[in-house]
């Protein structure tokens, strides 16, 4: 069983200002981290491996500083790293991302690949889907259970606004989990050691055969026209102490605006 | 302070810090409201490699020594020292295997123990025997091929939950000390049974239950060393951990000088942060500086061992004593500092002070400490004549 993770590295949102003139995040000093539902991502896979064995690679597409977001994959436990970097991909929105990730898969080869459902800063939800179709193989997004998996099928839980649905597919096929799946793990020691040493292969636009102009920023359909941190329009109060002192309150504050 | 780690012992700090901040920090006050087990850590510990420090990597660990182990302790209990004496009884339970085990015996059972799978539980202390260790009651009666083992263990941390059991017995009391010999036991072996959970002023996440065997069969392979050294693999087994015991104190106290501390800087009194008042600043100063001062002798001690140091009673007994001392005063300075908050459990201070009392008593008291601090004197003092 070949899987791929795919990862993003996202700067860390609890840690994250916005710049008030120009609107753009001030990334200086944040952390990076992994997207926390790949996170989520990595720890099925590796589930799936302490099951019925096999090989997961991680793969990112990001500038040579995702390195570190790979590094900590393999403290995780996963096999190997990939990490898509080149010019040529600098600027891609998520369509020109799907189709770079989907170029690097064909020729990594997977039975299952993961993707978090969503990325903490873009939150597009778009990316995993993207590269299903890219890849021209199913997809099921939003799993919150897998409930078996065997060499050429896999039935999971996909969550739904009302309880989930049961779905069951062929392989290969595309998951986007939801933090609900799984609790990551923590490193492991033996696997920060090996982190450390660990071959971090690098894929660049020469090594997966795509069309030059579906990629960065040429291949990018999405436009930027602005970027703002939204108005913050209503006040906030938290009530506190016993229940009947909250309820006390409460009536108070609804009869001093006159609501009630 | 810097004291210059390695990448491996940074890695191994930091991890540690990271599993006590985000799955122990969270939990530690239920779990000590509740006395629950804290199986999810032991867990996530095993999963991260932390069971298998300091065992040797033929073994299934990592190779690495006390000093590594030490660093574990000290960061997991600077959140909870509860979940760092099961984590600690565990090694000091190991020990003897390590020491003293015959090569079917390290196969056997280090491998399960490196990868976090069966916990280990050390069993000397009787009610007739603790400080005195020579008092022990519990007989092994060599049958055939067969010790039969009758007699009941007190206070055994990890009792119950562990799943091997190092422990000291009787096989000829009439030789005293050198009539006592080591046994491995494992949990469901016939006539091996646990009495009442203890209920504890504090460290109640580590559960401490009684041993009972009666006519409990073991094979005779499972005599640790050669009959008669029990004795010895006691106190050779505690001068290794009783650095951990140090490395407790000093991430307790560390813990409370830090919650102790932001309280300082947050509470108001007379228009001021009570940390600008010079009687607090001379509280934390005095914290501060015994921590440091602990910690460096910990490290230090632990290192000496480390360094296959013979003899070294004296100085793990230091090592101990004082950190452990200085825990105590620490938290209960804490508590101190923050005033009728730091006695309310709303703060993890007044735990942290019930918690630190333990450490001045289990493997040998402080006063015990200061009589092997004493006897090595005299013996030191005997050689230079």
């Amino acid at each position: 069983m070949n899987i791929i993770v795919c990862i993003k590295q996202v700067p860390d949102t609890a840690e994250i200002k916005i710049n008030p003139e120009t609107n753009t995040l001030m990334r200086e000093g944040v952390p990076s981290i992994i997207n926390p539902f790949d996170l989520n991502a990595i720890e099925a896979a590796l589930q799936i491996r302490e099951q019925s064995g096999g090989k997961i690679s991680v793969l990112t597409m990001g500038p040579p500083q995702a390195e570190a977001s790979l590094r900590d994959a393999i403290a995780m436990g996963a096999d190997e790293a990939v990490l898509l970097s080149d010019k040529a991909f600098a600027g891609s929105d998520t369509w020109a991302t799907s189709y770079t990730l989907a170029k690097a898969i064909e020729k990594l080869g997977a039975d299952i690949i993961f993707c978090g459902k969503q990325a903490i800063d873009g939150d597009t939800a778009q990316v995993g889907p993207e590269t299903a179709e890219f890849l021209n193989i199913p997809h099921i997004s939003y799993i919150r259970k897998i409930e078996e998996v065997s060499d050429n099928s896999i039935r999971v839980q996909r969550l739904m606004d009302e309880g989930y649905d049961i779905v069951e597919s062929g392989l290969p096929v595309l998951l986007t989990v939801v933090k609900e799946l799984n609790e990551p793990r923590m490193p492991s020691l033996k696997g920060k050691m090996a982190a450390k040493k660990a071959e971090i292969k690098v894929m660049g636009f020469a090594d997966i055969e795509a069309d030059e102009n579906s990629l960065g920023l040429k291949g990018s359909p999405t436009q930027v026209k602005n970027i703002f941190a939204p108005e913050l329009k209503a006040e906030r109060k938290m009530i506190e102490g016993s229940p009947e002192e909250q309820v006390d309150s409460l009536i108070r504050e609804l009869k001093a605006i006159k609501c009630i | 302070m810097d004291y210059f780690f390695s990448e491996e012992q940074l890695m191994i700090r930091d991890l540690a810090r990271q599993i006590a901040d985000e799955k122990v920090l969270p939990v530690r006050a239920e779990l000590d409201e509740n006395e629950k087990f804290p199986w999810d850590i032991v867990r996530t510990l095993a999963q991260s490699d932390f069971f298998g420090i300091y065992i040797p990597e033929e073994y299934g660990g990592m190779g690495l020594g006390g000093f590594e182990l030490t660093l574990a302790i000290e960061e997991l209990s600077r959140a909870c020292l509860g979940v760092s004496t099961t984590y600690a009884a565990n090694a000091l339970g190991t020990y003897p295997l390590m020491l003293y085990g015959s090569e079917e015996q390290k196969k056997k059972f280090l491998p399960d123990i490196a990868a976090g799978k069966r916990l280990v539980a050390f069993g000397l202390t009787e009610a007739s025997a603790g400080s005195d260790a020579a008092g022990v009651q519990t007989t092994a009666t060599l049958d055939g091929n067969e010790y039969i083992l009758n007699g009941t263990k007190q206070w055994i941390t990890n009792g119950g939950e562990a799943e091997i059991y190092t422990i000291i017995a009787m096989t000829d009391r009439n030789k005293g000390p050198r009539g006592a010999s080591a046994f491995v036991v494992e949990k469901d072996t016939p006539g091996f049974s646990f009495g009442k959970k203890e209920n504890k002023l504090g460290i109640r996440a580590s559960v401490t239950r009684e041993l009972v065997f009666d006519n409990c069969r073991i094979p005779k392979e499972n005599l640790i060393g050669r009959q008669g050294m029990g004795f010895i693999v006691a106190m050779k087994t505690l001068d290794k951990s009783r650095t951990g015991v140090g490395a407790q104190g000093v991430g307790v106290a560390q813990g409370a000088f830090e919650a102790a501390t932001a309280y300082a800087k947050e509470r108001h009194q007379f228009g001021a942060p009570v940390i600008s008042f010079q009687a607090v600043q001379h509280m934390l100063a005095d914290m501060a500086t015994e921590i440091e001062a602990a910690r460096a002798l910990v490290y230090a001690v632990t290192k000496y061992i480390d360094n296959d140091a013979k003899d070294v009673s004296k100085e793990s007994a230091m090592a101990k004593l004082f950190a452990t001392d200085v825990a105590m005063k620490v938290t209960v300075d804490a508590v101190q500092v923050m005033g009728g908050s730091g006695y309310m459990k709303e703060y993890p201070v007044e735990k942290m002070m019930r918690d630190a009392k333990i450490l001045q008593i289990y493997e040998g008291t402080n006063q015990i400490q200061r009589n092997v601090i004493g006897q090595a004197l005299i013996k030191e003092t005997a050689k230079k004549k």
